[in-house]
């Protein structure tokens, strides 16, 4: 058994990206993420890695980028407007197929909105920020230990498939402390990037395997000579305007998703098996969510919860599945209603769908959940 | 055609070149893949990042390790990797809008900063791939596609900015003047820390035909003709010097290395380390 803590949800956050193997991080401080670059501050030099403060937001991300070609396992952390900054090169990073985790703590916008206060506005922006369309995974914690395990399948899904991955928290779950088991390192799965075994010559650094589409990806630095760029390329890297090629690699990118969609769902349930009504919440809403069902069971409310744990892909499946045994879903979040459109797209009407906001930056309470619970039975 | 040994750092397979006729900025490759060979470098051990335009689709002919990153960012990726992995040799080449204007704060703190690598400017006056729009560097008077009446802003002198933020090591070279152009690539390579060569080079299509210098020729005779060594420059008045090219060593100097520093600092957090 391991260490039992106290911790913050930053700290677990940065904490799990060390025990994930991360040795790089690049960030710039924003308010409510900043514990996360101040705590790898001080621990990553602990076990040669390494920590720079960059200059902004977009250098961050492009250093992250930088340090994953050359062979290091890289995180950057930020808030709403600086997760904005980081866009454009996000989608570098999704072109270029290169793995590093952003973490976004949100707080309450648009704009420098509320930085100190929570909001859920970033479920579309962590999907859609940058342009193009394109895969993109989406983990989202609810507690604290669940920052800690959510980083390292982070870590662990951006090797696996050459690609960014978001860690979209709050507010609420960066800075409340819980108590929780730190693992054992033996007890920790690690995934390491696929590495190529051909020759320093026949090396070509996006021709995929074709049983999971995903290219073994030499460092920089290891012999092999490479070109990656964000411009269309083919299996050399290269640049290139043919129609054919551009359309071999979109649809490659989009099934080395769909090859590993069983490790891409991921979402939990509560009190679930006998419920006439479904809420589905996320992140710190999800908490409120919980205390809701358990007073509303009490008073002999039949109501479960579904909680999205990987937001994107969004996990329309289960859903559709848990919402034709339902008569409602209730759908709160702490925004003008980002996630209420999915799940209705999802379940494609097997129910009634309510929808609870609250855009004052206060917490949605286990109150107002069960206010809603009454209403709609 | 290219000189013996350095075909090794060259993808052969790609020439002909996209650069258009007259461009400058193939004599800039030429002479970094030579100073390259003539300090012994092997391809593996060199890393060369871009950012975007013109300039950037260099490093796509050096046989290399190579990356075209986002506009401006080339020094920001180039950072990241240099702290992963501080046996590269790496390089970065930018245009001037690329490394002045969107890519300003990188240039400014990436100096400050003194890690150990080299900034290369490719500074045709203009930018080139979008369509001869007015850049950080661009004459005050010159016409660009959005400067039809004259540019009415002030040129940035990237050499004095390079030097007030901290860089160890600044030259200038037309791409006119190649033999200075391969020997300042050579001594910033050499140099530990942030080495920044600023190369002028020229863009007939789009700053020379807006500028009455028809033709790849007239640019050439125009950057003899405007450059003089910083010798020269010194018995000159400010407004003999108005409009011309400096070149020349502007500074050479010593200061820590960051990657040295850094690695000085993870000594002392293991032996010391924080409480947690």
């Amino acid at each position: 058994m391991g260490k039992i803590v106290f911790w913050q949800g930053n700290r677990a956050v940065a904490m799990g990206a060390i025990m994930a193997g991360v040795r790089f991080y690049a960030g710039y401080p924003i308010t409510p993420s900043s514990e996360i670059a101040e705590i790898l501050s001080a621990e990553l030099p602990k076990v040669g890695g390494i920590f720079i403060q960059m200059e902004d937001e977009i250098g961050s991300m492009a250093a992250a980028i930088g340090a994953s070609l050359a062979g290091l396992k890289s995180m950057t952390a930020t808030s709403g407007p600086g997760f904005s900054l980081k866009q454009e090169n996000i989608g570098f990073a999704i072109m270029a197929e290169v793995p590093v985790v952003v973490v976004d703590v949100q707080r309450g916008g648009p704009s420098t909105g509320t930085p100190t206060k929570p909001f859920q506005g970033d479920f579309m922006q962590a999907r859609w920020g940058s342009h193009g369309g394109f895969p993109l995974i989406v983990l989202s914690p609810s507690t604290v230990k669940e920052c800690f395990d959510l980083t390292i399948e982070a870590v662990n899904l951006a090797e696996r498939f050459r690609s960014p991955v978001i860690l979209l928290t709050d507010e609420i779950v960066g800075h409340m402390r819980e108590k929780m088991e730190i693992p054992e390192e033996y007890e920790v799965k690690i995934v390491n990037r696929k590495k190529p075994s051909t020759s320093f010559l026949d090396y070509r650094p996006y021709r995929a395997d074709p049983e999971d589409d995903i290219p073994p990806m030499a460092a920089y630095g290891e012999g092999y000579c490479f070109h990656v760029t964000g411009l269309v390329h083919d299996e050399y890297g290269l640049p290139t305007n043919d129609p054919k090629v551009i359309e071999a690699l979109n649809l490659r990118l989009l099934r080395k998703f769909e090859k590993g969609k069983d490790l891409l769902v991921k979402f939990s349930t509560f009190a679930t098996d006998d419920a006439d009504v479904l809420v589905v919440a996320f992140g710190c809403v999800a908490r409120s969510a919980m205390g809701a069902i358990r007073e509303a069971r009490k008073l002999g409310y039949k109501v479960g919860l579904f909680r999205p744990v990987m937001l994107w892909p969004f996990p329309d499946e289960p859903l559709r599945e848990a919402a034709s045994k339902v008569k409602a879903i209730i759908v709160p979040e702490m925004n003008p209603g980002l996630m209420v459109r999915e799940v209705e797209r999802a379940i494609r009407g097997k129910c009634e769908v309510y929808s609870l906001l609250r855009l004052d930056t206060e917490m949605i309470t286990p109150g107002q959940i069960l206010e809603k619970i009454k209403e709609v039975v | 055609m290219p000189r013996g040994n350095i075909a090794r750092f060259l993808r052969l397979g790609l020439f002909p070149h996209i650069f258009c006729a007259g461009c400058g900025h193939g004599i800039a490759l030429h002479a970094l893949v030579r100073a390259f060979d003539s300090m012994g470098y092997n391809p593996e051990e060199v890393m060369v990042v871009s950012g975007i335009g013109c300039s950037s689709r260099i490093p796509g002919y050096i046989n290399a390790n190579t990356l075209h990153t986002t506009h401006g960012r080339a020094l920001a990726f180039a950072t990241g990797i240099k702290l992963a992995n501080p046996k590269l040799k790496v390089v970065a080449v930018m245009g001037d809008g690329d490394c002045a204007a969107i890519g300003g704060n990188h240039f400014i703190h990436a100096a400050r900063r003194n890690l150990d690598m080299t900034a290369i400017v490719l500074n045709n006056y203009i930018y080139g791939m979008t369509g001869g729009q007015a850049s950080p560097t661009t004459p005050h008077g010159a016409k660009g596609s959005t400067a039809p009446y004259g540019f009415i802003e002030r040129q940035f002198d990237l050499c004095n900015l390079a030097i007030a933020a901290g860089a160890v090591y600044v030259a200038r070279a037309t791409v006119f003047h190649v033999p200075q152009t391969e020997k300042f690539i050579k001594r910033a390579l050499e140099k530990k820390g942030f080495s920044f060569v600023e190369i002028v080079s020229v863009c007939p299509t789009q700053f020379g035909r807006r500028n009455r210098l028809r033709g790849p020729v007239e640019m050439m005779e125009w950057l003899k003709n405007n450059s003089f060594p910083i010798s020269k420059a010194k018995e000159m008045s400010p407004q003999e010097l108005e409009g011309k090219i400096v070149i020349g060593e502007f500074a050479d100097k010593e200061m820590i290395e960051y990657t040295q520093l850094y690695q000085d600092l993870c000594k002392v957090a293991q032996e010391e380390g924080t409480e947690e």
